[in-house]
Parts: C-alpha cells; structure tokens; sequence
C-alpha cells in the first residue's frame, strides 16, 4: 500500500522532466520550508498552552484580566508582514520567470505546435510539418516548444504535471504555455477543467523522443491520411476516441480558422 | 428527455423527467440510486406531514414558528435547514468518495454525467445552503441578544430571507424528484453552463436556486449591518461589542457588496439561456471571462463571509472556556476588517491560468499571501487568550484547538496556491479540493458545530450531551484529516478534481484512505444526531434555565434559558466591555426590577411565507417553461409586498404583567439555583448560574 502510495507522485511535478516544472518544484521547496516556520509555532503552541493552563492545573498564575501585551503584539504582527514581504519578492520575480507565455531560453529553436481543445480530445496541430495528432504530443528532447492553445468547444485546461503548468483553452482566444521535455520517456496530459461526460477520459500523452525518432515520427505522421474537411468534422463531434489519430497535409491557418468559427454566429 | 407532457401546463416535463421512470425502465444501479435519493425527498417530505397531522401541529407550525418574526426562531429555522442539506450534502460526498474508490481502472456505480451532478449539488449546498444558512441563523439568533436589543432592524425583512433561502433549498430538493441539476459545478461557468452546451432543465436549477439564495443573503446583510449600527443598547459602543459581532458586521458587509455580483452573474446567465442574449456565449461577442470575474468578485469575499462568523464563535468559545478576557481585542477587531477590506483584493487568485499578465497575477498573488497576517494573528490571539487561564475542554473548547491546528495547514497550502508558477502546477486538482476544504471544514464547520454545543443551551434550556459532542468532535477530525490528506498527495500527483473515474491504478490507497475518512465524517453527523436524541431524552436533568451555564461574559448570557420573546424586560445599560462578566462579580445583575413596561413587538406575518413559496414556484415554472406559473408566482409576490405596505397594525402588545410573571419565574429559579464553579459546569448539578469567582 504504502509503496504504492510513493507511485502514485510519480505523476506529479515531484518527478519532473523538464526545466519548467523543474524550477516549479524547487520553487515549491523553498516555500515550504518558509512555511514550516510560519505554521510550527502555532503547532506546538496550541496544545502545550491549552494543555499547560488546564483548569485542574493550579500550578500557574490565573489572570483573567490579563488581554493585552505590547511585546506580544509586536510579535505576532512583525514577523508575519517580514515573511510576506519576503515571499512577496520570492512571488513577483518567479512568476515572471514563470511566466507560461514566456518562451524558454534555449540555442535551439523553438517547436510551434497548436493546441485545440475538443470535446473530448485534443488536437495537436504542428503548423510548420502540416501535420496534427489526436491525443498525442511528440517532443523532441532538449528543444523548446510553444504551444498555442484554444477552443472549438467549451473552455478546457491543459496540465502536463511533469512537464509545466497548465493554462487555460478558451474559445475565440489563443493562450500560451512553454515548455520543454530534458529527458526522453512518455508523459501524461490531460484536461483538467470539467467538460462533460467525456472528461474523465480527456487524457494524452506527450511522447519525448531524441531528435532522431522525433524526425521519424514526422516522417511516419507525413505519411498518414490527410486532414480534410470531413475528418475535420468527424473529430469535431463529441467523441472519446479510443486511441491516438494521425493526419497529413493540414491546411494552412487551421488553427485560427477554428478559433474565429467558434465566435461566429450560428455557434454556440 | 422524453416528449413533452401538455407543454402549456407542464411545458418542458415529461414523464422522463422522473428518476423513477428511468429506474424503471432501465434498472441500472446509477439509475436506482437516483430514484432512491428522489425516493428519500418524497419519503421525508410525506414523514414529516403524517407526524404533522398524526400530532396535530400543523397549526403550531404555522402560528409559532413558519410566520413567527422572532430573530430566535428565524434563527433556529435557518439552523435546521443548515442541517437538513448538511445531511443530503454529506450523502453525496461519501457516494462521490466512493464512486473515486470503487472506479479505479473501472466504470463504478454512478455514471459520468450523475456523478457531475453529485459535484454540483454537493458544492452547491454547502455553500449556499449549508454554510450561509447555518451562520446566518447563528448570527440572527445571537446578534440582538448580544447588542441588547428587542429583534433585528427589519424583523419581516429577515422572515423574508429565511423563506428565500429556504425556497432556494427547495429547489435544490426537487431537482433530485423532478428532472436534473445542473452539471457545471459550483461556480457554474459557461460557455459549459450555456443552452447550446446544456440545453436540459439542470443550469437552470442551478440558476434559479442559486439566485434566490443570493437575494436572500443580500437582504440578511442589509439587515444585520442595520441592526447592529442602529439597534445598540445604551453604552454599547462599537468597540465595546462582543468580538462575534464585530465578525458577524464584516460578514454582513462583505454580505452587500459581494452578494449582487453574483446575482448578476447569474441573473445574466439567465438572460443567456432564455431570451438569446449573449454575455458569456462563445457567439456573437460573448466572453466567459467577464462571467469569471464576477463570479469570483462574490465568490472570493464568500469565503470570508462563512469564515468571519466562525472566527467570532472562537474568540467567545476560547475566551469563555479559557476564564479569561480575549487577548488583543483591538488587534483582532482590525484583523478582522483588514481581512473583510483585503478579501475584495484577491479573486483573481481563482483564475491565474486564463492567460493574463505575470505582473496581475503577482499582484492578486501578494494580495493573497497579504490576508494571511491577519488572520495569523488572530490565532496567536486565542492561543494568548488561553495563556494563564483556566482551560476547559469542552466540545466546543476541542473544536477550537482542532480549527487552529487544522487552519493553519490549510492557510499553508493556500500560501502555495497564492504563488501563480505553483497554482499552474496543482489548479483544478484534488489538491485545491483538499485545501478549500482545508479552510471550510475546520474554518466554517467546526465553527458552527461549536457555536451550535456552545450557545443550543441558551436556545432550548438544556445542555447537549458532552460524551456524544466528543465522540461527533473525534469523528470530524479524524474523518477529515483521513478524507482530505490523501487528496493533497493526489493533486500533486496530477488527479484533477470532478473526475468520474481513475484510470491510474497508483492512486488507488489514497482514494481508499480517502474513502475511509468520508464514512468518518458522515459518522461524525450520525453522532451529532445522536447527541441531539440523547440530550432531548436527558432534557430534564440538564436544564440550565438560569440562563448562564458556562460563566459566559456577554449580555446573551444575561437573560433566561431560553429568552423570552422580547429578549430583554429593560434594556441593559453597559459601560464596558463583556458588562455581563463584570456586572456578575460586582454587581447584582439578577436583582429584581422595581417594575415593568409593557412591551411591543412585531406581530406575525404570513407574507414571508407566501413570498418564499411563489418564489420558490416561480423558479420551478422557469426552470420547466412553465409560464403560466411563472407569472403567476411574480405577481403573487408584487401584490404581496404591495398589499403589506398598507397595513398598518404590524406590531403586538405584551404587557407590563405578563412580561412581570415571565420575569418573576425566571428570578426566582435563579434564586433558587446553586451557582456552579467551573469544574463541574458539565454535570447536572449545572442549572444554569456560574459561579462568580474572580
């Protein structure tokens, strides 16, 4: 059980595998350690001065009056702002650094993939390849990639836990998530935001592959059927797909294409 | 959905509607569990008229209390619709809980779209008609008694409310006989939310139950900030108020301010699915995010309004059972309006992840992480109140230490959240499930299952059974922490939150620990209804009709068990702070008055009444397209309040000699009573007059 428990983190950002959710669990590190001293006074005040000035203990001096005390007003108020005024430092310079829309530094060129949310998949379009994936994201190792993302349906979320953060997909709007993968392996991505009854089931994977597999993957993606009008209006549908789907010769500006239909009238 | 049953009368219903006939026809154990929680409602609602009738109390239903404009008995209503939801809502946790448990790799019991409206309904109801009106009662009960007055500033004002609030809640009940709720959660967001997504009847429950509640929590604000700025007794100064009415004022001022955005928020909504409009449609301009925003502009000061008045029950539970003055009142009188004042600054935090600048979301973060000094120092404050006093641990007492302790794990997990990059990582995850519970049970639940063992003796004359508050106490505690540990573990391993089913096999002994504390937690309520049983059997030797069982310190304390109808025979003139405490160690506060005046108060009224059911059938005819009803129930309402404001015969006369006799029993079974020192106040020898020992 207990073994089995330590697994289940190996989802999360504990096992990170890229330099975003990297600096995001060495983040998560330093605020925790600040926060042990923030919650360990009252932890160990509570009960010992509860348990200390029992009734049945006679032993001390009973001050019912007693309700104000200049040192301890200094006490509780100071240290507090202190700690915030730190971590408030500690919040602006990370979340800038963190920025989701800021693209990572890197000698290699950034991958530009799209990101569509359906109901109840997503589709991956890599622009510059003209290619597009149901459910499944190849990275190659060590390159950055931006992922632009929106909506064909109701608003979604994309979370890679090892990989980055997540941010939202909305219709008619395009968001930004950067990220990156520093080792190869498969990773999983999912929808978090609530979309219906197939969202349970809204999972991919995001496949990290040397550069050498990554090209073949292209190559082999090249290959599959191409992305027309009536497999585009097949994966529109609400559906659970049962497997990963490839597509060749994506037609240009797709992505904004299904951005703009979206706040059209006659949509929804 | 199934073909409509004579549209014009019925308009969208149809026998489909009915958890029943899909049960029948197609007997699955999702289905039948959604004919047996229908059959429950039904069940409850014809129990609860056969004892009516069978003990002939329809009439003392409707004369003492459901048209009674007594701020006590309001009070009480509101407590026991708190309780009555509490119990469906907790249902559904522990099915949800289950489900989790039972479909790891697996389809479970409940199907996807049952369970999204499990997730609904629960979020629903324990915000909206658990946690509101279960404070509000606590506020309307204690607030008068507190200041020294006779009633609240608008006594019908109040009735109103409580029948708003509690047609709310009807419609939350019917949704599970009639039809379905709604899918999209809590907050309700669209485009999800919107007709083109969701075309069935379950948005618009949401909606309309949701409206109501608001609307009534927006005339209880009004109402409570009135009272306690103008209903003061003489010499009550601001700062000489109990520290649960200063908590119980915030309250109310968040109440106004934050109330009607989400009135809007939904009243827009409406306007979206019903008449085409297009504020939050993905269509023709509409945008969701204006629809987050308002959202979270009531529904993060919200947590401040259910939180607030819990802080205010610890600061009198600690300081009563710690025999000692609070520590820091000054200081905690400006945490608490620093914390009302910075919860309006903050409700971005609910949304870092929509896309905007890192400079708004640094910002609303500091904000964040800004409200935690307050409220820190407010728990240093009880901690300091404890020290050298002589502490008693009473359930109520044990339900504060659990808050402070569980609290502050939860304002640590809330720091982390505060930080945008970690807020990417975990948002939408079981471990924001776990912290917003992290903060809500021990900040709101705890508080008001305190306040319910703490103040039920003033209300009813007889204390609750101690063995049986601990052993509720022992199971909130421990269930929580067994309930809500695991889920940190699993939104940090990735779990998003609403998720019908697992399929990772690895979160399995988290879901099943989780599970445990679930049916922890539903037998913490179990005891608590035990408890109830058990003191109203031993009612007679634990009364406390003196009125002060726990040498209590603020003038609620000063009056009989249960206080009469006009609360005070003369009002109280104070000149400090807690007068009752001192006046009982340096004065003679049961001395009897030389004589007596007669004594107005409102008399009852049946418009409360009629204005929550219209309401509540006006809500139900929109949500079915019913528009006949829908009519109806408006105008009812409207000819109501107009026909009101011409009566002029609103109040009733109790006289000088019934007040007199009312009083005379009372000081004479004070006489008689032996004062009580503190090690033995949990014991029958407690008849309600605490020893005065300074």
């Amino acid at each position: 059980m207990l073994l089995g428990g330590c697994d289940a983190l190996r989802l999360g950002v504990v096992n990170h595998a890229g330099p975003v959710a990297a600096e995001q669990w060495h983040l998560y590190l330093i605020v925790a350690a600040v926060l042990v001293f923030v919650a360990g006074p009252v932890l160990i005040l509570v009960p010992l001065v509860a348990w200390h000035y029992r009734l049945s203990n006679k032993g001390d001096a009973y001050r019912p009056d007693w309700g104000f005390s200049w040192p301890l007003e200094i006490l509780v108020w100071i240290p507090p702002i202190g700690i915030v005024i730190g971590l408030g430092f500690l919040l602006w310079t990370s979340t800038h650094r963190l920025d989701p829309y800021r693209r990572l530094t890197s000698a290699q060129p950034a991958i530009e993939v799209q990101a569509v949310a359906l109901d109840w998949k997503w589709l991956f379009i890599y622009p510059d390849q003209r290619i597009a994936t149901i459910n499944q994201l190849a990275v190659p190792v060590g390159r950055p990639v931006n992922l632009s993302l929106t909506s064909g349906t109701v608003m979604q979320s994309l979370l890679i836990p090892q990989l980055a953060g997540q941010i939202y997909a909305m219709p008619g709007m395009r968001t930004q998530l950067n990220l990156a993968a520093s080792q190869p392996g498969v990773f999983r991505g999912e929808n978090t935001q609530f979309n219906g009854e197939g969202f349970q089931q809204e999972k991919f994977d995001v496949i990290a592959m040397n550069p050498a597999d990554y090209q073949r993957w292209l190559t082999r993606i090249r290959a599959a059927r191409p992305l027309d009008d009536r497999a585009l209006t097949s994966i529109k549908a609400r559906s659970i797909p049962t497997g990963p789907q490839f597509f060749s010769t994506v037609r240009p500006g797709l992505f904004r294409q299904i951005m703009v239909a979206s706040t059209r009238e006659g949509a929804r | 959905m199934s073909a409509p049953l004579l549209p014009a009368v019925f308009g969208r219903f149809g026998w489909h509607d009915l958890p029943f006939v899909r049960a029948w026809e197609n007997p699955t154990i999702n289905e039948l569990i959604g004919a047996g929680a229908g059959g429950m409602v039904v069940a409850g609602a014809v129990f609860v008229a056969v004892l009516l009738t069978v003990t002939g109390r329809w009439r003392w239903l409707w004369s003492e209390w459901l048209t009674s404009l007594d701020h006590k008995k309001i009070g009480i209503m509101y407590v026991v619709i708190a309780f009555v939801m509490l119990a469906r809502a907790l249902v559904e946790a522990n099915l949800m809980r289950l489900q989790q448990a039972v479909a790891i790799d697996a389809p479970g019991i409940v199907a996807p779209d049952h369970f999204a409206e499990l997730f609904s309904t629960h979020g629903s109801i324990m915000i909206f008609f658990m946690a509101m009106p279960f404070l509000t009662g606590i506020i309307n009960y204690l607030v008068p008694l507190q200041i020294g007055a006779r009633d609240v500033a608008f006594p019908l004002l109040n009735a109103i409310g409580l029948w708003l609030t509690g047609s709310g809640a009807a419609l939350m009940m019917i949704s599970l006989v009639i039809g379905k709720f709604s899918t999209g959660g809590w907050s309700g967001y669209p485009p999800y939310t919107e007709i083109g997504f969701n075309p069935g009847v379950g948005p618009d429950y949401w909606i309309w139950a949701v409206t109501l509640g608001s609307i009534a929590s927006t005339l209880t604000g009004i109402n409570i900030a009135v009272t306690i700025y103008k209903m003061r007794c003489p010499g009550m100064q601001l700062m000489r108020m109990q520290m649960f009415c200063w908590t119980s004022l915030c309250t109310a001022i968040l109440m106004v301010f934050a109330m009607p955005p989400l009135t809007v928020a939904t009243l827009l909504l409406a306007l979206d699915r019903y008449l085409g409009f297009h504020f939050f449609t993905n269509a023709l301009g509409g945008n969701m995010m204006n629809y987050a925003n308002l959202f979270w502009m009531f529904g993060h000061p919200e947590v401040y309004i259910v939180i607030l008045p819990a802080f205010g029950v610890y600061s009198e539970v600690v300081s009563t059972f710690s025999g000692k003055a609070l520590y820091g009142y000054v200081s905690l009188v400006i945490a608490t309006m620093a914390i009302a004042v910075l919860s309006f600054t903050v409700w971005l935090h609910h949304f870092f992840t929509m896309g905007q600048s890192p400079s708004i979301n640094a910002a609303f973060g500091i904000a964040t992480m800004t409200i935690g000094v307050p409220t820190g120092v407010k728990i240093y404050n009880w901690i300091w109140t404890m020290f050298r006093g002589e502490v008693r641990f009473s359930t109520p007492l044990l339900y504060s230490l659990a808050f402070m302790m569980t609290f502050v794990l939860g304002g640590l997990t809330g720091i982390i959240l505060a930080f945008p990059p970690l807020d990417y990582v975990v948002h939408n995850t079981l471990f924001l499930v776990a912290h917003f519970h992290n903060m809500l049970i021990p900040g709101t639940l705890y508080g008001m299952i305190a306040a319910y063992t703490f103040w039920f003796p003033k209300a009813f004359g007889f204390r609750l059974n101690e063995t049986w508050g601990r052993i509720a106490c022992g199971c909130w505690v421990v269930g929580f922490y067994l309930a809500f540990m695991p889920l940190y573990v699993l939104g940090a391993a990735g779990m998003p939150r609403r998720t019908q089913a697992v399929m990772e096999t690895v979160y399995r002994p988290w879901l099943y620990a989780a599970e445990v504390g679930a049916v922890i937690l539903f037998c913490g309520l179990g005891a608590l209804f035990v408890q109830l049983w058990v003191s109203i059997r031993h009612r007679n030797a634990n009364r406390v009709f003196a009125g002060d069982p726990w040498d209590g310190r603020g003038l609620e304390w000063s009056t009989s068990a249960p206080p009469p109808e006009y609360n005070f025979a003369h009002l109280p003139h104070v000149e400090q702070r807690y007068a009752f405490y001192d006046d009982k160690r340096k004065y003679a506060p049961y001395a009897r008055p030389p004589h007596y005046d007669d004594i107005e108060m409102p008399k009852n009224s049946a418009v409360a009444p009629i204005i929550g059911i219209a309401s509540a059938a006006a809500g139900f005819a929109l949500v079915w397209y019913m528009w006949w009803l829908a009519i109806l129930g408006t105008l009812v309402i409207v000819a109501t309040v107009i026909a009101r404001s011409f009566v002029r015969d609103t109040e009733k006369v109790i006289s000088a000699d019934e007040v007199r006799r009312t009083e005379d029993r009372w000081l004479t079974a004070v006489e008689q009573a032996r004062p009580i020192p503190r090690e033995i106040e949990s014991t029958s020898a407690n008849q309600g007059l605490a020893e005065a020992r300074t």
